[in-house]
């Protein structure tokens, strides 16, 4: 039927609602714990409920005993079955890594650590087996706070690693001390604290497995992220042939970085899947996705930021100490490497120096979390911008436009040795200004200010960059990571000229069926709706690298653009010889091949692949397909940037804040598609005021979690926010062939200082210059008593 | 065990239950409907929406027990003769879901607002959905679906005149 439909001339750039939401829309859905399977078990875990304790003993024969149990193991009991968790980075020459089981044998080191597991008929059996597990244990003293974890005489959370000190680096560009002396240099100086955050993707992890003993083949559902490093590390934990291991990541409930991690479940499951001969299902409750998932952040920065009086900036330095809590996960020891770039932001640094200690702590470990690094990164130098402009006494805005890199100069090589290929401060600032009444805002603001009223406005900016689309595989290797950062698509135009096409990146609710479908739709000039996009299963995509890191558009959808090309060529040799032309004097344009100067005749690439499947008539050395692979590693990043501009209303006699307005102007480069550009730039804007006003996991004095159900951790409702005014410019990234940048991090990179930046605003007539977040009420009125916090 | 007997999506379930079923687990161990997802375990999230003799309940807070008698739409059961109830379409239109797992309960509680409020404005909308957590879409767009889902829903029944 679409063999002889003229393809519309452009599907990139469309607001294509997506086909992935009829299925989701009624329940058809597949989320891993739906499964369910012949004979299947369920696995309850054993939690410690102490946050540092010796293992003593456990003794799991109690449960064996309760009704629907099938087994019970203790951490021990499975040692042999497997090795230590896998961490992917090694950050420097220092780093210590300790052993990390998926159950825990010696201690628990975290509320929520894993010590036995009990499987049973059912869910609810496996989960009230747990209480008759015995485990006796010796407790020690919870490591909280990250310096005092540091200093002489703390508890160690790991024998084998001194002070609790994970690592440390250091990276010099420039003479940082150099920029501070002279007559007119301003030195200001402040420490932020990035608080911990717990992602909370709205679906719970989930894993099911499924083995065959007697071929050795497993296979494993997963909420994950990356299905292509479970299958890998799975199969390298637990010592089976990595093609007999099968990982499907069915539809995923949201991600936002903690499902990009190899987590203890995830080789749990199916070790005992193998082991029992039966399939094993674990789904985790919330509190333990609060406890038992990757949390984000945890950061203490403190940074030095060097100008001259008249508004220029000179040197940056920022000195990171960073919470790995109790154990390194898949990436946690790279969280700042990640972000260690962003500090300049977008201004033009003579120097810059950073230092970065990683502390253990019996805490959950943190993690990738949506922007991982970089937010860390941008939030202190938009803050550490405003207190500059306030000590200079140079309007905010006015300071930025002084000091970021003017749209000629690109390429633009930061200080960082970093070249940014493209961008155009001034449009994205000017459109976000517009939009937002900046003038009219500061001249309300100066009208309340004056009338001393209760309700202050603040308005806050950030004005950010960020690097994603990770990312060139030399790049890596020199960083010390153990993978690569290419993707791989496969573009296969079948029979009856429908289009597939696999791509190695697994989607989580950012819609790659459709904006895929619309990238190779225009690759191959045919109809959109021919196109179907094959994902998250490693047995019909084996090769791939996953989604995180904004990475998916950037260097998978450029894949598939390098794989279509592949299969155009593929069919102009046939199709030429269908036309009886040379291959050099074909053409191809929206779908059809012709003959240079003869309009008329063509063959769509439709008919070409029919034509080429029965192979009746082929030329020479042609093969009757029309299928193509093609893996891409980028060259470098690609650079997003933005206008973020928030009014918040502060109420002084509540310590209240309410968002009053909110504009986001993105340079995000060529939009495949808006609708799916604009959700992602909402949700991320929605996360990052979740930090700065809402969020926090916080820990007691003893090591629990305080923050373990949605009750006491506090995602914002449709009620806490307001609507967002988002809109874009477009500066194609120069290198690569879409000209996209990433979009799913820029919102949450974006957000969070311009709203902490709004809140500060609105109180320096206070004396106030900062507010912890996140800035509660109670946090915002503190600091309005006692002026600085 | 005491027996239930729950019409869910216009088909009767009888199940003997353990007193403490939850009727989330009721319709998706018992009645195969796991179209209707668990978020939380304390009432938080309202991902696991439905609707019980048509007003929205969070389908973990109650016991499958207390639903004996009744009429359940879930999540699956809402389109008629394969077409997209409004709201269902609204959200499609207007990209008010991303991975998709808070959808279910967000639609469910979103009919049911409509159903008591033809005319809510944005304000309303949100507080209406305050007790359904969404991490994907910043709610912009669900309170866009929902709003364009009322003006669809008002005018479709204007004409006919008494449609519930």
């Amino acid at each position: 039927m679409t063999a002889t439909q003229a393809a519309p001339t452009r599907w990139v750039g469309l607001p294509q609602p997506r086909r992935e939401d009829a299925r989701l829309l009624t329940g058809q859905t597949s989320w891993t714990d739906n499964i369910r399977l012949p004979r299947m078990l369920h696995a309850a875990i054993l939690r410690s409920p102490m946050a540092h304790a010796r293992i003593v003993s456990v003794d799991v024969s109690a449960a064996l005993e309760r009704p629907g149990v099938v087994a019970a193991f203790s951490g021990a009991d499975l040692a042999g079955a497997w090795s230590s968790l896998p961490t992917a980075w090694t950050v420097s020459p220092d780093m210590k890594s300790p052993p990390h089981l998926p159950l825990a044998t010696d201690k628990a080191r975290h509320v929520g650590d894993g010590v036995a597991v009990v499987v049973a008929t059912s869910r609810d059996a496996a989960a009230d087996a747990l209480e008759a597990i015995d485990v006796e244990y010796e407790p020690l003293p919870a490591v909280i706070d990250m310096e005092a974890a540091l200093a002489e005489g703390s508890a160690l959370v790991h024998d084998e690693v001194p002070g609790n000190l994970c690592f440390t680096w250091r990276e010099d560009h420039g003479d940082y001390a150099a920029t501070t002396t002279g007559d007119d240099v301003v030195v200001v100086r402040r420490r932020y604290v990035n608080q911990r955050l717990i992602p909370t993707p709205m679906e719970p992890r989930a894993v099911v497995a499924s083995a065959t003993p007697s071929t050795g083949e497993v296979t494993i559902w997963s909420s994950t992220q990356v299905p292509h490093f479970v299958r890998i590390f799975v199969a390298l934990n637990a010592g089976w042939p990595e093609h007999k291991v099968r990982v499907i990541a069915p539809d995923v409930g949201g991600g936002f970085g903690s499902k990009l991690d190899v987590y203890a479940e995830e080789v749990i499951v199916p070790v005992l899947a193998t082991r029992l001969g039966r399939p094993v299902a674990w789904t985790e409750s919330r509190s333990e996705n609060c406890q038992a998932t990757i949390h984000g952040r945890d950061l203490i920065q403190d940074v030095e930021i060097s100008a001259t009086r008249d508004g220029r900036v000179r040197g940056l330095k920022v000195d990171l100490t960073t919470d790995m809590g109790a154990y390194l996960q898949l990436l946690t020891p790279s969280i700042p490497l990640l972000g260690r770039y962003m500090y300049p932001g977008i201004y033009r640094f003579e120097a810059h120096t950073l230092t970065c200690r990683g502390v253990f702590t019996t805490k959950t470990p943190t993690d990738a979390y949506r922007g991982a690094g970089r937010p860390e990164a941008t939030f202190v130098i938009e803050r550490i911008m405003d207190e500059l402009a306030a000590e200079l006494g140079i309007e905010p805005l006015e300071l930025r436009r002084r000091n970021w890199i003017p749209h000629d100069q690109f390429p633009y090589t930061s200080v960082c040795g970093l070249e940014y290929d493209s961008g155009n401060y001034e449009a994205a600032t000017d459109k976000a200004t517009d939009l937002f009444g900046y003038d009219e805002l500061r001249a309300e603001q100066a009208r309340r200010r004056e009338s001393g009223d209760p309700v202050q406005l603040g308005i806050g900016i950030s004005t950010y960059t960020e690097m994603c689309g990770l990312a060139p595989s030399r790049w890596l290797g020199r960083e010390g990571y153990v993978a690569g950062g290419w993707e791989a698509a496969t573009v296969r135009v079948t029979l009856t000229g429908q289009v597939e096409v696999v791509v190695g990146t697994s989607p989580h609710g950012q819609g790659h069926g459709t904006t895929f479908a619309q990238v190779a739709a225009d690759a191959l000039g045919v109809p959109y709706e021919s196109v179907e996009v094959v994902y998250g299963d490693t047995s019909r995509a084996p090769m791939g690298l996953d989604t995180y890191g904004s990475r998916s558009l950037a260097v998978g959808g450029v894949a598939i653009v390098r794989a279509a090309e592949k299969v155009v060529e593929q069919a102009r040799a046939v199709a030429a010889h269908l036309l009886e032309a040379d291959p050099r004097d074909v053409e191809f344009e929206a779908g059809t091949f012709r003959v240079r100067g003869t309009p008329g005749e063509g063959r769509t690439i439709q008919e070409v692949a029919g034509a080429a499947f029965v192979a009746h008539d082929l030329p020479e050395g042609v093969e009757p397909f029309l299928a193509a692979t093609a893996v891409l590693d980028p060259e470098t990043f690609s650079f997003p940037h933005g206008t973020h501009l928030c009014a918040v209303e502060v109420d002084t006699e509540t310590g209240f804040v309410r968002i009053r307005s909110y504009v986001a102007v993105d340079d995000v480069g060529t939009v495949v598609n808006p609708l799916v550009v604009e959700g992602q730039v909402h949700g991320g804007i929605t996360q990052g005021v979740a930090q700065a006003l809402f969020e926090e996991a916080f820990y007691d004095d003893d090591g629990n979690l305080l923050t373990s159900t949605l009750v006491d951790y506090t995602v914002p409702s449709s009620a806490d926010v307001p609507s967002w005014t988002v809109d874009r410019t477009e500066t194609p990234a120069t290198t690569n062939p879409l000209g996209v940048k990433g979009v799913g991090e820029t919102g949450a990179i974006a957000s969070t200082p311009a709203v902490v930046n709004a809140v500060v605003d609105a109180l320096r007539p206070y004396g106030v210059t900062d507010v912890r977040m996140p800035c509660t009420p109670e946090r915002v009125w503190r600091a309005i008593q006692g002026g600085t916090q | 065990m005491p027996r239930v007997r729950v019409t869910v999506d216009g088909t009767v379930q009888e199940h003997e239950v353990e007193p403490r079923l939850l009727l989330v687990h009721f319709l998706r161990d018992l009645a195969g409907r796991v179209g209707t997802p668990v978020g939380c375990d304390t009432s938080n999230c309202g991902a696991c929406t439905v609707l019980v003799d048509g007003a929205s309940v969070k389908s973990c807070s109650v016991l499958a027990v207390q639903v004996d008698g009744s009429d359940v739409t879930t999540i699956e059961g809402l389109a008629t003769d394969g077409r997209f109830h409004p709201v269902q379409e609204a959200f499609h239109e207007n990209h008010g879901l991303q991975c998709g797992y808070c959808t279910p309960g967000m639609v469910m509680a979103s009919v049911d607002l409509l159903s008591t409020n033809p005319d809510p404005d944005e304000q309303q909308v949100r507080e209406a959905l305050e007790g359904n957590l969404c991490r994907c879409t910043g709610y912009h767009n669900i309170v866009r679906a929902v709003l364009a889902a009322a003006r669809t829903m008002r005018s479709d029944a204007s004409p006919v005149g008494g449609q519930a």
